[in-house]
């Protein structure tokens, strides 16, 4: 829920970095916090169990600079992982402004992956947030790997698109991220789909890491313009 | 269906209001500090003895554990518990919900009593969830402010360029 504070300046946005367990969401906030200046970000806190395992939730609060003298305040939360954590997953949803999904590229981590997407979407439905319309992105991590699955497998199984019903979008629409692809497209069935947009990533390395954070915070921006 | 969580703002006028109101339940009930924090863990106003902690963080756990609490009621047939108490050696807490969408936290020593700040903040509760309810009627369009980012599309590309 995003707040527009005109006391302090500041606009206030909630981003949830979502995914399986051990597809690196703490690690991508980790290395955010590592990098920014600390006068831009606030502390980093972690309620995790004793095997370094998100718990409860991480969070990290990051300006990312200033739009017409108000601070934009980005606070940043990964959710657990681990599949019986539902219900702190959920609560962590609740407000949110803005998605990551973090997808584990590991071609054994295909099921699980497509098991999150599903959650995600269910815990989004139960709070009448509908995915499909808000800032999202897709974040493809641990490329580094051998086994990592090919980029088009994991967005046929991920990210196939959105089935589009209003007719004012249903316009070729290319990814500002990746010059000859389209977001929004016309399939050969006839059918207007919407893809996120997605990103590779090594997060230990930091690769794509603050790709993805700007991709999603620009959009988050934008969508209260 | 709304695509995704609403937003909203708050003003100076806001500000001023709440202030004084909190102002007038710290004095009367020798708390230290008062802080509002909305249901997503934004910190909306500190009022009385600045806190040394940092407030951000104070806040996201604020609303974690209320909302952590939340789920607890409804698991043990309870719709909610509106406040919420943690008791240390020396500095206590109390929680208070406000209107469904924001917490009230009231920072006390041994000055004073769980007793006089539950009674004292009764009042302070009704009127600040009557506020509150105004405020989120309103969203984040209020119309004597009008929406600071419209049009701000290229400074926002400029931002991430
Ligand atoms: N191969 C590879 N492994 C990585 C990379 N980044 C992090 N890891 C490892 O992946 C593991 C899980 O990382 P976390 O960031 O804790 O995963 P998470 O998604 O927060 O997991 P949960 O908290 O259980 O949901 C750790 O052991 C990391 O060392 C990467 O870029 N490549
Ligand atoms: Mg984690």
């Amino acid at each position: 829920m995003s707040m527009i504070n005109y006391a302090s300046r500041e606009i206030n946005c909630k981003i949830v970095y979502y995914g399986p367990g051990l597809g690196v969401k703490t690690t991508n906030l980790e290395h955010v916090y590592g990098k920014v200046s600390p006068d831009t970000r606030g502390k980093l806190i972690s309620l995790a169990t004793e095997t370094e395992r998100t718990l409860f939730f991480d969070f990290l609060p990051v300006d990312l600079g200033t739009i017409r003298g108000f601070k934009t305040r980005f606070h940043l939360y990964t959710v657990p992982g681990q599949v019986y954590y539902n219900a702190s997953r959920k609560l962590i949803l609740k407000g949110v402004d803005g998605i990551v999904f973090v997808a584990d590229s590991q071609i054994e981590r295909m099921e699980a992956n497509q098991e999150a997407m599903q959650n995600l979407y269910d815990n989004m439905s139960e709070y009448g947030y509908d995915l499909t319309r808000m800032p999202f992105v897709i974040q493809y991590n641990k490329r580094d790997l051998p086994n990592a699955a090919p980029i088009r497998d994991l967005q046929s199984a991920l990210n196939p698109g959105w089935e589009i019903s209003d007719p004012s979008r249903m316009r070729v629409t290319a990814n500002p991220f990746r010059s000859g692809e389209n977001l929004v497209e016309q399939l050969q069935t006839g059918e207007w789909v919407e893809h996120a947009p997605y990103f590779d990533a090594v997060a230990v390395t930091g690769e794509g890491v603050f790709d993805t954070l700007k991709a999603v915070s620009k959009l988050v921006l934008k969508s209260l313009a | 269906m709304p695509v995704g969580a609403a937003s909203w703002s708050f003003t100076e006028d806001d500000f001023g209001a709440i202030t004084k109101s909190l102002e007038r339940f710290l004095f009367d009930s020798n708390a230290r500090c008062a802080l509002l924090v909305d249901r997503s863990g934004q910190l909306v106003a500190t009022v009385g003895e600045q806190p040394k902690f940092d407030p951000t963080a104070f806040a996201t756990l604020t609303a974690a554990d209320f909302s952590a609490n939340d789920q607890l009621a409804k698991l043990i047939g309870e719709n909610d518990f509106n406040s919420l108490f943690h008791q240390g050696e020396k500095e206590s807490m109390y929680l208070a919900d406000i209107a469904r969408r924001v917490i009230l936290v009231v920072l006390f020593d041994n000055r004073t009593t769980l007793g006089l700040v539950r009674l004292k903040m009764k009042a302070t509760v009704d009127e600040l969830s009557k506020f509150f309810e105004e405020v989120f009627k309103r969203g984040a369009n209020d119309a004597s402010k009008p929406n600071i980012l419209a049009g701000a599309d290229d400074e926002i590309d400029k931002l991430f360029q």
